[in-house]
C-alpha cells in the first residue's frame, strides 16, 4: 500500500495555501495558486498510475497492452492549460487594481477600504 | 482580514485538512494499482471502434468532448476577461517604444532560426494528435509560444504588426465556434451533439478518429490565439503604455530587476 | 522505474514549496519556472507525456512570463 505521491499533493496544496496566506504582493498571491491548483494534477495523475505499464498512445506498442489511466490525463491536460488563462485573468485584475490604487499589497488595500 | 488573522486560521485548518487528507488517502487504491474500471474502457472504446490511437485525444474529443466544449469556453472566457481588464486606462496612453539596451546578434539568429522550427513543430503537434502525444492544446501553446521568438529577437514592431488583435480575436472565436459547429453537425448527422459522426479509418492512420483530428484542429487555433492574445496584452501594457505622470522612454524602466525582454525593443526602434 | 518517480515527487514537493516560501515575486516567477519543470519530468516518469508536453509549455513558459510581465507593471517588489 503506497500513498506517498497523495501525500505529496495533499502537501503542495497545504504549501501553497501557505504561500496565498502569507502573502504581501497580489503577483505572489497569484503563484501560490498556482503551486496549490498543480496539487490536483499530481493527485489525478498518482490515482491513475499503474506500475509497470505505459503511456495510453498505441503508436508503437500493439493494442491490449498494459497502459496507464488515459481519463485522468485528459483532465488534467486540458485543465493545465485552461488554468493558464484563469491565471491570465488574475493577473490582469492585479494590473487593474495597481493602477485604480497604487498598490498591490493585500494589506494596505484593506487600509484604503476601511 | 489581516495577514495576521488569515495565518490564525490558516495554523488552525491546516491540520485538519492534513488529517482528513491523510485518511481520505489510505481509502484509495495503492499507487500503482492495477484497478482502473474507467481507463479500461476508454481503451478498449478509442482502439476499438473509435480507431483513435492516442487514448488521451479519444477521451478529450470524443468519449467526453462534452467536457473539452466547457473548457474550451472557460477559455474563450478568460480572454475576453483578460482583454476588457488590461484596456488602456484613461491616464494612459500609447508612448511608442521605448528604447534601451540592445539585442546580442546570437540571440537574433536563435530567434529566426527557432521560429520556423516551432512553428512548425506547433502545427505537428496539432495535427497528429491522435496518433502521438499532442493535439491542440499543447500544440496551439508551443505555435504561440513560439510566435513570440519574434520578440525575444528584438522583433517587437514586427510582431505586433503580424499579429493584429483584430485578426486574432476573429481567430479566437472562429476556433472557439468551429467546435460548437462540429457538435451541431454530431446532432443533425449522427442524432446527438458532439458524436463521432466520420468513418474512424484505421487505427495509426494519420486520418483516423473521425471528428477527433477536426476537433483538435479547432481547439488548436482557438488556444493559439488565445495565447498569443493573452501574452501581446501583457507585453502591450509593459511596452507601450505608460502613465502619462511617469517619466517616458528608458529613464523609466528600471525596477529593481529589469526584465531582459523589455530592453529588447531597442534595435527595432533604432532601425526604423 | 518507481525510483524516478519518487525521486521526482521528492524534486515536486521541494521546488513546489519553495515557490511559496519566495517573498521576493521576481524570484518566485524563475522559482515557478523551475517547478513547472520539475511537474512536467513527474508526468513524463508517470507515463503521461501529453500532459507532460502541456506542462512544459505552459509551466515553464507562458505562466511565468506572463508573471514577471506583470511585476515590470506593478513595480517590482514592495
Amino acid at each position: 500500500m503506497i500513498t506517498l505521491p497523495y501525500l505529496v499533493a495533499g502537501w503542495l496544496f497545504l504549501v501553497g495555501c501557505y504561500g496565498l496566506v502569507t502573502s504581501r504582493n497580489l503577483v505572489h498571491t497569484v503563484a501560490c495558486l498556482t503551486v496549490a491548483q498543480s496539487a490536483t494534477y499530481v493527485l489525478l495523475l498518482a490515482v491513475g498510475f499503474r506500475a509497470g505499464a505505459t503511456a495510453p498512445v498505441f503508436a508503437d506498442v500493439p493494442v491490449g497492452t498494459r497502459v496507464v489511466d488515459p481519463v485522468v490525463q485528459a483532465l488534467s491536460l486540458t485543465d493545465i492549460v485552461v488554468s493558464a488563462t484563469v491565471t491570465a485573468v488574475l493577473l490582469a485584475l492585479t494590473v487593474q487594481i495597481y493602477k485604480r490604487h497604487g498598490t498591490v499589497n493585500p494589506d494596505e488595500l484593506r487600509a484604503l477600504q476601511d | 482580514m489581516t495577514r495576521r488573522s488569515r495565518l490564525v486560521l490558516f495554523v488552525i485548518v491546516a491540520p485538519v485538512f492534513a488529517a482528513l487528507f491523510f485518511l481520505a488517502a489510505q481509502g484509495l487504491p495503492s499507487f500503482g494499482s492495477e484497478f482502473h474500471p474507467y481507463g479500461d474502457r476508454a481503451v478498449e472504446m478509442a482502439t476499438g471502434q473509435r480507431a483513435t490511437a492516442n487514448v488521451v485525444s479519444s477521451v478529450n474529443f470524443d468519449q467526453r468532448a462534452i467536457d473539452t466544449l466547457g473548457e474550451e469556453f472557460i477559455l474563450f472566457g478568460s480572454v475576453i476577461g483578460t482583454i476588457v481588464l488590461l484596456r488602456p486606462a484613461p491616464e494612459e496612453r500609447e508612448t511608442g517604444l521605448r528604447s534601451a539596451g540592445r539585442v546580442l546578434p546570437t540571440t537574433r539568429l536563435a530567434g529566426y532560426l527557432l521560429l520556423p522550427v516551432s512553428v512548425l513543430v506547433g502545427l505537428y503537434v496539432i495535427a497528429h494528435g491522435q496518433l502521438s502525444p499532442g493535439g491542440g492544446f499543447q500544440g496551439g501553446v508551443v505555435l504561440a509560444t513560439g510566435w513570440h521568438l519574434l520578440y525575444v529577437a528584438g522583433r517587437y514592431t514586427a510582431l505586433r504588426r503580424a499579429a493584429s488583435p483584430t485578426v486574432l480575436e476573429i481567430a479566437e472565436s472562429v476556433g472557439a465556434a468551429a467546435y460548437a459547429a462540429i457538435g451541431l453537425a454530431g446532432l443533425v448527422i449522427g442524432g446527438a451533439f458532439l458524436v463521432n459522426f466520420l468513418p474512424t479509418g484505421r487505427l495509426n492512420d494519420l486520418l483516423s478518429g473521425g471528428t477527433v483530428p477536426l476537433l483538435n484542429g479547432a481547439v488548436g487555433v482557438a488556444v493559439a490565439a488565445a495565447i498569443v492574445l493573452l501574452l501581446s496584452g501583457f507585453l502591450e501594457q509593459e511596452v507601450v503604455l505608460r502613465q502619462t505622470e511617469e517619466p517616458l522612454a528608458g529613464s523609466s524602466i528600471s525596477t529593481e530587476e529589469p526584465l531582459a525582454g523589455s530592453s529588447m525593443v531597442a534595435d527595432d526602434a533604432e532601425q526604423r | 522505474m518507481m525510483l524516478l518517480i519518487f525521486l521526482a515527487l521528492g524534486l515536486v514537493a521541494v521546488t513546489g514549496t519553495m515557490v511559496a516560501l519566495t517573498q521576493q515575486p521576481a524570484r518566485q516567477a524563475v522559482m515557478l519556472s523551475v517547478f513547472g519543470l520539475t511537474l512536467a519530468i513527474l508526468f513524463m516518469t508517470v507515463q503521461a507525456p501529453d500532459v507532460a508536453l502541456s506542462q512544459l509549455a505552459i509551466g515553464t513558459a507562458v505562466v511565468p512570463l506572463m508573471i514577471m510581465l506583470t511585476i515590470q507593471k506593478v513595480g517590482g517588489p514592495q
